[in-house]
């Protein structure tokens, strides 16, 4: 029993993780048809805000040295200028292009970013330690303990998804860039402004990153120049699974692959759990076959002749 | 003024494009072989490899239209095939124990190893071809992204047969500049006659305008099938020269940053063009080298580490941005003579 009380909350946690990503992903996809492979290297970016200016061997932390309160707000306003720069240097000009060649051009962003972060901080891992307190372990119960971050992600994630939705169906901007999302040009023609929206979203999807980028490196310590790839293709995963322009859905397909992820490798028998990543990546082209508009419909998921 | 319809200059005229490359890239080759620069033979045989991957690609993307992620992954197949049949005959047992007896114990000669490598990768393309193939447009390019990230992860921890996370080495250097050349014309002979043929032509219909080519009869499931199986084919033989010009293979190397790599070259030259496939690859492999050797250092110049991926990155989004249509425009190389209007005009129009 305990053992399971505690896969849950693993389960949770990596879940709700997985959510923040897709909902990042899929904030773009919904009015601009871009899957933003980029959205990984903002994590990073977001993790290496943390020691700038310093490019030393031993990583010294300014931004990281903060008041947690503008620590969390710095990070955060540098990856939401990363995001948006990204919006009006590249994206906006190539956003009639097929989705297939924004695909490209996001790899393209993506793989300058890497290697830009790779020239001026080189290639080894640098140890950075944010918010030591929420590493140790919590008693919930008898035999039951978690780690507070887990709990601290779930909380943050949910407290996310509702401001989100407040966002979203309360406000005004909120309500226009649900109106693009469902048909950006019809949106476009009952008056909302389509480069402000796609602006909006591009700012709240590096919101999501900086704030994913601080849980991600409280996690693990380190930074390193490629730690956003390998997340970005479970957000990916995630994004497709759950029905890609859909904000729901993305949610229900972080949460999908965080739980099977989890049970797989708890589940599954040694020699085949080395296969987890391989099968989860069979379960996303069985989805294409079977239900390409995803677990969660949209209407406008669907192409039109 | 030349005689418009002999019979041996119409064939000329339409072999155009290939026989310019072809002349091109031998010139290259020829240059390189006389200087006898060592360093310069590898960047050499690195580019004329990249030629058949990228017009592979270009079998499949460029008629096709659809993006594909996924041709690494029949790159990695055809490699460690190879590597099975020609690799290391005493050390074989202890990179890759798993390997069948007869593999074990019988080392081939490369040509038939590298058949067989593209061979087994084109298997693959048409298994995962049956399924994949019935996706059209984003989720097709997302599927076969999937698809390479499922061999990638198999051939990762598939360690008996692959040497997984660790590299299998003492390959035989067989690709040399000549050897690279013959397979590098091969497959843009191939390319070229696929392209001109009545299914590359159906499936270019299909990727013009999906509804109307269905409309006039093209089974565009099959044609998509046909041209991913044969451009993995040539994908596999390229792993199978890549393996043998490096001397050694590792998994990782068929991943991410390959798939870019080989895309963008598509990509900058002309994603539709054949001779945009061979430019894109000159082009960007001349660039990455002089970046490399400036990144090096020349005297007591040099430019900072990862200098050469920042600049393709920023070269592909500018290019996506400013000339979609990449160096040659799409276009094919024209057959430079005016003789014929109607001639160069049915290439415009094919092309």
């Amino acid at each position: 029993m305990d053992y399971i009380i505690q896969t849950v909350i693993s389960a949770l946690s990596f879940g709700s993780f997985y959510a923040l990503g897709a909902l990042g992903i899929g904030l773009l996809f919904s009015v601009l048809r871009l899957i933003n492979f980029a959205h990984g290297d903002f994590i990073t970016i977001g993790g290496f805000a943390l020691i700038v200016p310093s490019s030393a061997v031993v990583a010294t932390v300014l931004i990281g040295g903060f008041h947690p309160v503008l620590l969390v707000i710095c990070v955060v306003a540098i990856v939401i200028i990363v995001a948006l720069l990204s919006y009006f240097l590249v994206f906006q000009h190539v956003q009639n292009s097929s989705p297939a060649t924004m695909m490209i051009v996001s790899f393209a962003l993506g793989y300058t970013l890497q290697n830009i972060i790779l020239m001026i901080y080189g290639g080894r891992p640098k140890a950075v330690n944010i918010f030591p307190e929420l590493t140790g372990q919590v008693q919930i119960s008898d035999g039951v303990s978690v780690q507070i971050l887990q709990l601290v992600i779930i909380a943050v994630t949910w407290i996310l998804l509702i401001a989100l939705v407040l966002f979203l169906r309360r406000t005004k901007v909120g309500v226009q860039m649900r109106a693009a999302a469902e048909d950006f040009r019809m949106a476009r023609m009952l008056g909302v402004n389509g480069k402000s929206v796609i602006a909006l979203a591009f700012i709240l999807s590096g919101l999501l990153a900086g704030i994913m980028a601080l849980l991600f490196v409280t996690q693990t310590g380190v930074l390193t120049f490629r730690m956003g790839t390998p997340i970005m293709l479970f957000f990916f995963i995630a994004t497709v699974i759950g029905g890609m322009g859909s904000l729901v859905g993305a949610v229900v397909g972080g949460y999908a692959v965080g739980i099977v992820s989890v049970v797989l490798a708890a589940v599954l028998p040694g020699d085949i759990r080395i296969f987890r990543d391989a099968l989860v990546f069979l379960i996303v082209i069985i989805i294409l076959l079977g239900r390409p508009q995803g677990l969660v419909l949209t209407k406008s998921a669907k192409d039109r002749v | 003024m030349i005689e418009a319809n002999t019979p041996l200059l119409r064939l000329v005229r339409t072999f155009w494009p290939l026989i310019i490359l072809s002349l091109a890239l031998l010139i290259i080759v020829a240059i390189v072989d006389f200087t006898g620069d060592i360093i310069l033979a590898q960047t050499l045989v690195e580019g004329l490899v990249r030629i058949v991957i990228v017009a592979a690609l270009y079998i499949f993307i460029g008629n096709s239209g659809i993006i594909s992620f996924g041709h690494i992954g029949f790159m990695m197949i055809g490699a460690y095939a190879t590597a099975w049949q020609t690799c290391c005959p005493y050390t074989r047992e202890m990179f890759m124990p798993g390997l069948p007896v007869y593999l074990l114990n019988n080392t081939h000669h490369f040509i038939p190893a590298i058949l067989l490598g593209g061979l087994l990768a084109a298997v693959a393309a048409l298994i995962t071809g049956l399924a994949i193939m019935r996706l059209s447009g984003i989720a097709a390019s997302i599927g076969t992204f999937a698809l390479m990230m499922v061999f990638y992860s198999v051939y990762l921890r598939w360690s008996t047969w692959t040497s997984g996370a660790s590299s299998v080495v003492g390959l035989p250097t067989t690709t040399t500049p000549w050897v690279g050349y013959v397979y590098a014309v091969i497959t843009l002979a191939a390319a070229f006659l696929y392209s001109r043929s009545k299914w590359g032509l159906a499936l270019r219909a299909s990727r013009d305008d999906e509804v109307a080519a269905r409309a006039s009869g093209v089974n565009v499931f099959r044609q998509r099938l046909l041209a991913f199986v044969v451009s993995a084919f040539f994908c596999g033989m390229a792993g199978g020269l890549f393996g043998h010009f490096l001397g050694m293979l590792t998994v990782d190397s068929f991943h991410l940053s390959m798939t870019f790599i080989t895309l963008s070259m598509l990509v900058l030259g002309g994603m539709q063009s054949l001779s945009g496939a061979v430019v894109g690859v000159v082009v960007l492999s001349f660039v990455i080298d002089v970046l490399r050797r400036l990144e090096t250092g020349v005297g007591n110049f040099s430019i900072p580490t990862s200098s050469a991926e920042v600049f393709v990155g920023i070269t592909i989004i500018l290019i996506l941005i400013f000339r979609p249509s990449g160096i040659t425009g799409n276009a094919e190389i024209y057959w430079p003579f005016k003789a014929d209007v109607s001639a160069s005009a049915a290439m415009k129009r094919q092309s």
